[in-house]
């Protein structure tokens, strides 16, 4: 591998893992709102049931669970390795800055809406992972399948939790307006033919995603779905 | 000099040198004409300074013509003060008002130490220059330029990389102080000419190792570096150099 040199731990290549490892991310996040979205089809969860089954037991699925959170754990160690490098890179700060006037507050705050993101995986892992794969889903529903749905809608009666999912998806929003597009952009793809759909579909996407997973327990809490 | 109307109030950084702190210091300046470029009200400043027997700022500047480069001033806020497409020597008065308070600080970053007041040390960017930013060619006659066709859109896309300064207010700017929209102006100059193809995967591994090693931040695809650019450099040149280093690191069997 000595032929590679510097390639990874070099400013372009550590970025090129941020981006490669958000774009596997963004792909995840695909995936995961389009299961939950089961839940609308408002069947007391029977169809999501269903999807969480083949989830917790393909074992395709079950292999990419460890490489999702390699993923994850690889795109959080090279954000604060980068942060620490960018903090070193300034040590005295302006008395006067004006980020505004050239550059988006979410462009500039990643770091914050990552931790925020970070913050919330915590408690959603602890809400619904560990249930699900360890201390065990305690009822079944119509079809045999364990009631990972009841879970939910526990879960989502109480009101601060749902405030808190709600805010956090916004972040997970902002996130997602700028690492969508900014991604592209480290993998060197900018092109004028494609750089208008690029922008336009990370819109669309940040939107989408997190309006879908914001939906979720405010439709469970406000008893839209049952 | 001066006859205008302007009163300002400046907060200008004094630092004796590298080694000691530095601090916001006030200054009222009376009588400043609208037609003064923002240097030029910074000589009626130290002016004033010398004449109080003061020491008077310390600040770059050489052509103000806005083609040479040096001048560097971060002023309230923003790298070249508030108008977009200009240096400092070209900012001119009237776009400030009567009565305003403005802050005037050095560009700050590790890789460029403070020298003094509001100069700094921007050599670092020479080191990268030196690390590959050249054509190594053997000279002779000029030859006939139909033997080197280079399509149009190559050459001014060339052309506008080329037509970075150096200044550093993509360094100033940038929340992580990076030199990527620097670095990599001055590798697609080259990487995007017939004449700077035979080191083009070398000059990118080498000047990106150089710009590391100077201790300037990464990239965060903020923008305000080409919001910032006195000459409007694209951050299409940061996506070239990052799919070159690619090429470089992956592909090609040149390693540095």
């Amino acid at each position: 591998m000595s032929g590679f040199g510097n390639a990874l731990s070099s400013s372009i290549g550590r970025k090129y893992v941020m981006g490669i490892t958000g774009i596997f991310l963004i792909l995840f996040l695909i995936v995961h709102a389009g299961i939950n979205s089961l839940i609308f089809l408002d069947d007391s969860g029977l169809k999501f049931n269903i999807g969480a089954h083949f989830m917790a037991t393909n074992w395709i699925i079950r292999a990419g669970e460890y490489i999702l959170f390699l993923g994850l754990l690889v795109h959080i160690y090279q954000a604060v390795n980068l942060t620490i490098q960018n903090r070193k890179a300034r040590p005295e700060g302006y008395a006067a800055y004006n980020g505004n006037a050239n550059s988006k507050w979410y462009s500039r705050s990643m770091g914050l809406l990552g931790t925020l993101l970070l913050i919330f995986l915590v408690i959603h892992l602890k809400d619904f992972w560990v249930v699900s794969r360890f201390t065990g889903i305690p009822t079944v529903d119509a079809n045999g399948n364990e009631d990972l749905y009841a879970v939910m809608r526990e879960k989502f009666q109480d009101p601060v939790r749902v405030i808190a999912y709600v805010l956090l998806m916004i972040s997970l929003c902002y996130h997602l307006l700028h690492g969508f597009a900014s991604a592209f952009q480290t993998m060197g793809w900018n092109h004028s033919k494609y750089n208008g759909i690029i922008k336009r579909v990370s819109v669309w996407y940040a939107i989408i995603i997190s309006v879908v997973f914001a939906l979720m327990p405010i439709a469970v809490y406000t008893h839209l779905i049952n | 000099m001066s006859t205008g109307n302007m009163n300002l109030t400046l907060k200008v950084w004094r630092q004796k040198n590298n080694n000691t702190k530095g601090a916001l210091v006030d200054y009222k300046l009376s009588g400043i004409s609208p037609d003064m470029s923002f240097l030029e009200m910074f000589d009626v400043l130290n002016e004033d300074l010398i004449n109080k027997g003061e020491e008077p700022v310390v600040f770059d500047h050489d052509c103000r013509e806005g083609i040479c480069g040096m001048c560097s001033m971060f002023i309230n806020g923003r790298p070249h003060g508030p108008k977009d497409l200009v240096t400092t020597c070209q900012l001119h008065m009237r776009s400030f008002k009567d009565g305003d308070t403005i802050v005037v600080e050095p560009w700050r970053a590790a890789a460029f130490p403070v020298v003094k007041d509001l100069t700094v040390d921007r050599s670092a960017f020479d080191r990268v220059i030196a690390a590959g930013g050249f054509i190594s060619v053997n000279t002779g006659n000029a030859q006939d330029a139909n033997n080197l066709p280079i399509p149009k859109m190559h050459a001014d896309a060339a052309f506008e990389a080329a037509a970075c300064i150096g200044c550093g207010a993509c360094v100033a700017t940038c929340k992580n102080a990076s030199a990527m929209l620097f670095v990599s102006a001055k590798i697609s100059q080259l990487a995007l000419l017939p004449q700077g193809q035979p080191e083009r995967y070398r000059r990118v591994q080498s000047m990106v190792a150089q710009m590391d090693a100077e201790g300037f931040g990464n990239c965060t695809n903020t923008g305000a570096c080409e919001a910032e650019c006195p000459k409007g450099i694209s951050l299409e040149n940061i996506a070239r150099m990052n799919r070159d280093f690619a090429s470089a690191k992956f592909i090609s069997e040149e390693t540095i």
